[in-house]
């Protein structure tokens, strides 16, 4: 049996359970508190296909590129900084390890305050989540750099320039890809947080109507669609991850 | 302290200094945000009057309930999966992926099933958690050296007393890693969703300051908890880097 077989196998028999999970509370909560996969399914489908939902998933989906556009070009900027420069990295990556683990959400507010109520706090808000991640997956994946490459770099007599190009970026890749592919999540997430709490349109907004309306339908089917696009878009990370791991071996 | 702490120190002094000069040259405006040294004050006179006491209690007492169970069924569930090969495979894209959805949009969920009490906050900081705690004891069992393991099975421990004696130490420093992102995790899930929709705690209480506009309420709130959870994480940190230490891993 073939790994790759297996790892399929694996995923489908995951969704199987969940749906079957699913269900199993179904139908020990009842009617009032969850709604049932095919129901959910069904609603979903009449939801995808409403007119309105065309305007909150583009809404989503534009702060959600906006953001990542930003996280990644500011992550790998710092990045690059902090694991060049061996004392702004000393200095800074703890700190910035620190702010990680904050319940980002009390910042929101002042994200608002600064920005005002729309796309630009969305915007930040996402890109706060996702760009500490790839920041700090940058600089380890470039201090990492085995010594013999960079002695290797240094034999061949090669310009700085040569060696970021040819050395040190090709060993960082899969590194950097996995700080990436955290940074996606993250700033999808921190996207998603910001319409629940202060907007009128997106995925996130569908989902607090949901509690509004008592709405069980809505608020399951928006967070299938959710979940099942976070998941399957970093299920495709994680394999392409694997595969530049495994390259980056051989 | 070292020279690098020091830095840091300076670089937290210069981004304060930054701060008040900006609002009171008047660039960041009253409405937006006070200057640190009123917040300071704020900040004492909120502790002293203990008004927010209530509220501190209740955030506490739920991170606390949401950490036990994150700690508690993550290292019997990792435990029990490290035994099981089979099951932990099947798991695996579930482990792999499950950082990538949004946990928060299962909040409005459980407000719908279980109430706007402190269960679905409570719910919401256990599934944040638990899963770090599992992948982590899941590592650390799986670096217990071969050789410990033999020891094991030569001396003919019972399997309490060869858990107690040495594979949860041998995997300490792993589960170590574990403990401090449940902290955080449970900390961000109960402070997120107060934040995002509940009946009290802190995250209610900025929320709820935020839309009086009371910036002489939000601010010092922000910075208690932007204070607390530093300060735990740098203390879990230490820690982590002392067991490592001490295994010669770091």
């Amino acid at each position: 049996m073939s790994a790759r077989w297996k790892a399929w196998r694996n995923a489908a028999l995951m969704i199987v359970a969940l749906v079957a999970l699913w269900e199993l509370v179904y139908l020990l909560v009842g009617e009032s508190a969850l709604a049932s996969p095919l129901a959910t399914l069904r609603y979903g489908l009449r939801m995808v296909t409403s007119e309105s939902f065309g305007a909150h998933l583009y809404d989503t989906m534009r702060a959600f590129a906006i953001a990542l556009l930003f996280s990644v070009v500011i992550g790998l900027a710092v990045g690059f900084w902090l694991g060049f420069d061996r004392l702004s990295g000393d200095v800074l990556e703890p700190m910035i390890a620190a702010v990680y683990a904050i319940p980002k959400l009390t910042l929101y507010p002042i994200l608002l305050l600064a920005f005002g109520l729309g796309l630009s706090a969305k915007i930040a808000f996402g890109v706060i989540h996702g760009v500490i991640p790839i920041i700090l997956f940058t600089l380890a994946a470039l201090r990492n750099t085995k010594p013999v490459l960079l002695k290797t770099g240094r034999v061949l007599k090669l310009s700085p320039s040569q060696t970021v190009r040819w050395i040190l970026f090709p060993a960082a890749v899969p590194e950097i890809f996995t700080g990436l592919r955290v940074g996606f999540s993250l700033t999808l997430i921190g996207t998603l947080l910001a319409e629940m709490f202060a907007s009128q349109r997106g995925l996130g907004y569908l989902l607090m109507t949901g509690i509004g309306l008592h709405n069980v339908e809505q608020i399951m089917a928006v967070t299938v669609l959710i979940v099942v696009f976070a998941a399957a878009v970093s299920y495709l990370l994680l394999h392409i991850d694997h595969r530049l791991h495994r390259q980056a071996l051989a | 302290m070292s020279r690098v702490g020091w830095y840091r120190l300076l670089v937290v002094a210069a981004a304060v200094a930054l701060l008040e000069a900006l609002c009171l040259a008047g660039v960041i405006d009253k409405i937006t945000m006070q200057a640190p040294h009123l917040i300071a004050r704020d900040f004492y006179r909120i502790i002293v009057s203990g008004r927010m006491n209530a509220a501190i209690v209740k955030t506490t007492t739920n991170v606390l309930a949401a950490l036990g169970l994150a700690l508690g069924v993550g290292l019997v569930a990792g435990v029990l999966l490290h035994r099981t090969r089979g099951l932990r495979e099947t798991l695996d894209p579930l482990f792999a992926t499950y950082y990538a959805v949004p946990v928060f949009a299962f909040y409005p969920f459980f407000i719908v099933a279980f109430g706007l009490g402190d269960l679905p906050q409570i719910l919401i900081g256990f599934m944040l958690g638990v899963v770090a705690m599992i992948v982590n004891t899941l590592n650390g069992l799986d670096r217990v050296p071969r050789v410990l393991v033999k020891t094991v099975r030569t001396l003919k421990l019972s399997p309490p007393d060869a858990a107690l004696h040495v594979t949860l130490p041998a995997a300490g420093p792993y589960i170590v890693t574990g403990v401090k992102l449940a902290v955080a995790y449970a900390f961000i899930g109960v402070i997120g969703s107060e934040f995002i929709l509940s009946r009290g705690g802190i995250g209610y209480e900025i929320g709820f300051a935020y839309l009086n506009f009371d910036n002489a309420t939000m601010y010092p709130l922000i910075l208690l908890i932007l204070l607390a959870s530093i300060a735990i994480n740098s203390l879990l940190s230490w820690w982590e880097r002392r067991l490592l230490a001490r295994r010669g891993l770091r």
